[in-house]
């Protein structure tokens, strides 16, 4: 099984609905999460606003924090490469990423 | 209606007291004075504040720290003071502290942001004091442990809600937000489970509800005592405090206070017969010293003399709203907004302020939130060029719960969804859900006038300015949630020219403090408020009734304050014996003035 990481940007939450917005692309992006945590994947979630430590000892995550501020969050990486920066996956892209975390790995367009 | 006076042995069966209301209702007087009394009958007692801008050194005379400290001229009595707004820097500077040199200034900046919101200020608190209840060990060598605040059904929940930590914070996908606030307190979630079982066991613990004979303050009370009911803290008792019977039959003024009293407390007549209730007569304002607290519950103590040295004291120079609103209306177009805490005018002032431009005018439109609405009301149809709409808090709320709810609930298992709607019950919820509706009104300013009863605070300010600077950054891909408005509207307010804040407080200690709370926050968000509006001011009101003039004295203090150290630009406005009503009581209040020879003095 893959193991998904993501690292959110310092939101009130995981789903952005303490917020002034609510973005559509996050709070399917964490419903797609929890099913693939209930199919088996492993999800570590890290939001900077809570376990800041987490990116401090990424030495990846910092050097992408150092080099594109805090715009470059989220980052969603599937074993420990990078799948996406800076936003999450929208309607479209997620069934790509839903079978990438899966490991059905097929054509990418 | 006939109650019994307060009398602390009635509330103090148990170990733990708290007292609990809106700011404002006399927590910290009360408290103390039943600390007193509790030692002045033999006992052992901690007495803990949190009151973030408290004068608590002053009313007892001795620096306080955030350890027990012992009271001169009160011995068995010891008292601490937790400041929840530095418990919460401090817990803040726990969880970025390690962070300074590891994570770019950028993301530290954005980390305290999350973390300023009143959650956080709120949980620090809890945290602060479950060391004094959850720990058997931390308070035993006192027979009683009296608290000026009580912890919040929002909080208490997420307590209970916390031991799912393990599940929701290591491993499951859908954090939620006020959980995120208790990431850093994890270690001590065995003393939290101990608080919330002493706070729900009624041989434990008393809860004294605090409240005024005002409809607002007693409503508040009665949603109070509902929540923590629902959450087991059911021993209760409610203290009203300052009932008021006047001396003066002929005095209009304290005739018209004590039947707006009466008719308070008639209206509240459910809640009144459903606990232990007291009243505690009103008192001068300022309690000062040990004396002064013992007199406030011996009502043979008071002393009657009025205050020397109120006749020399002059006003600061301050103008009518009428005044303020001709610096305003030059523009011809913008958005003006009443801030402050509730029960303080705000709905009453942006009232009167729309009917005075109406009356010069211009085309104004009124939204209020004021849940009974009336003021508003009462205008409808009754000036040409003023139109009215209204913001229901609780159905904005509702709506806004509902929506999120039906696009995320959905998809969640049932204990993520339970977690959801908690953190929908949120203060920040509220607020977002109002500052939506808030938005759709300001983005009508540009023609004509926009009156706004509410504003939204700083800490929301901030929050959507980090969000729109995230969306900014994907121009491309994002489909943003928000109308144009939204988005434009911090450059909006933050425009001196367009939006006019208008802070309104009474001349009393804590909604002064509470006013200057909001302008700070306010700041932060690099926003200036234009003005304060000090509201139901007794000066001039020539009472012949003793008890009033001592509060009219009373009030030179916090108008002085005001004045010097708050606002650049500042209204008076009288108490009213009668609740203005229509247009020209409203006109006719924005008008009133301190007598210009007191003025010119």
């Amino acid at each position: 099984m893959k193991t998904i990481q993501v690292y959110d940007p310092p939101m009130c939450c995981s789903t952005g609905i303490c917020g002034p917005t609510v973005d559509p692309d996050l709070v399917n992006f964490a419903a797609a999460l929890s099913q693939l945590a209930n199919m088996g994947v492993k999800i570590e979630r890290q939001n900077l606003g809570q376990k800041p430590m987490a990116f401090a000892t990424n030495a990846a995550v910092k050097a992408l924090l150092e080099k594109e501020g805090t715009s470059v969050l989220p980052l969603i990486f599937i074993d420990g490469e990078i799948y996406m920066k800076g936003r999450y996956p929208n309607h479209d892209e997620r069934p790509v990423f839903f079978r990438a975390a899966l490991g059905q790995e097929e054509a990418k367009s | 209606m006939k109650l019994p006076t307060y009398q602390p042995e009635a509330a103090s069966t148990t170990r733990f007291l708290f007292f609990t209301g809106k700011g404002g209702v006399g927590k910290t007087s009360l408290s103390c004075a039943t600390a007193l009394k509790l030692v002045d009958a033999g006992k052992r007692v901690l007495l803990v504040s949190t009151d973030p801008a408290s004068n608590l050194d002053e009313v007892l005379g001795t620096k306080l720290t955030n350890a027990p400290t012992p009271i001169p001229g009160a011995p068995g009595l010891d008292a601490l003071n937790i400041n929840p707004v530095e418990a919460a820097a401090a817990y803040r500077e726990r969880l970025i502290g390690p962070m300074r040199n590891l994570l770019p200034e950028a993301a530290l900046r954005s980390m305290e942001e999350q973390l300023s919101g009143s959650c956080t200020v709120e949980i620090a608190a809890f945290d602060e004091f479950s060391g004094l209840i959850g720990d058997p060990e931390a308070a035993k060598a006192y027979d009683h442990v009296v608290f000026d605040t009580a912890p919040t059904g929002h909080t208490l929940r997420l307590m209970s809600l916390a031991k799912a930590w393990d599940q929701f914070l290591d491993k499951n996908t859908s954090g939620t937000s006020c959980l995120g606030p208790l990431a850093g307190l994890e270690k001590q979630r065995g003393i939290y489970e101990a608080t919330v079982n002493t706070l729900a066991d009624a041989k434990a613990t008393t809860l004294v509800l605090v409240s005024r004979p005002q409809l607002s303050a007693l409503r508040e009370a009665e949603r109070t005592s509902q929540e923590l009911r629902a959450l087991g803290v059911a021993n209760q008792c409610l203290v009203i405090n300052g009932r008021f019977e006047t001396e003066c039959p002929e005095d209009v003024t304290a005739q018209a206070m004590q039947k707006r009293g009466e008719d308070a407390m008639q209206a509240a007549q459910a809640l009144i017969s459903s606990m232990p209730s007291f009243i505690v007569p009103l008192c001068s304002i300022n309690i000062l010293g040990i004396g002064g607290l013992r007199a406030l519950l011996d009502d043979t103590a008071e002393a009657s003399a009025v205050p020397t040295g109120s006749a020399d004291w002059n006003p600061p120079a301050m103008q009518s709203l009428a005044d303020l609103v001709t610096g305003i209306e030059k523009q011809g177009h913008g958005v003006i907004m009443t801030m402050g805490k509730g029960g303080v005018g705000k709905t009453t002032v942006a009232a009167a302020i729309a009917v005075l431009l109406a009356k010069r005018g211009h085309s104004v439109h009124l939204s209020t939130t004021d849940p009974a609405a009336h003021i508003a009301q009462t205008l409808a149809g009754q000036l040409e060029g003023l139109t009215l709409s209204k913001i229901d808090p609780a159905a904005e709320t509702a709506a806004y719960t509902a929506e999120v709810m039906a696009n995320q609930g959905a998809q969640m298992d049932a204990a993520g969804r339970s977690l959801l709607e908690e953190d929908l019950r949120s203060p920040c919820t509220e607020e977002i859900a109002v500052f939506r509706a808030f938005a759709r009104e300001v983005g009508q300013g540009t023609q004509r006038f926009v009156v706004l009863d509410t504003a939204p605070t700083g800490h929301t300010l901030l929050l959507l300015d980090a969000s729109e600077a995230y969306h900014r950054e994907l121009e491309r891909q994002a489909r943003s949630t928000q109308p144009e408005e939204v988005l434009r509207l911090l450059d909006h307010l933050r425009d001196p020219a367009f939006t006019h804040i208008l802070l309104v407080t009474l001349p009393e200690a804590t909604p002064v403090h509470e006013a200057a709370a909001l302008q700070d926050d306010l700041r932060r968000a690099h926003i200036e408020p234009f003005a304060w509006v000090i509201n139901q001011s007794l000066l001039q009101s020539g009472s012949c009734d003793p008890l009033l003039r001592r509060r009219e004295h009373a009030e030179h203090r916090y108008i002085q304050e005001v004045v010097e150290k708050q606002a650049p630009h500042n209204a008076w406005l009288p108490w009213q014996a009668e609740e203005p009503v229509g247009p020209d009581a409203l006109a006719h209040l924005a008008s009133s003035n301190l007598l210009s020879a007191t003025r010119q003095a």
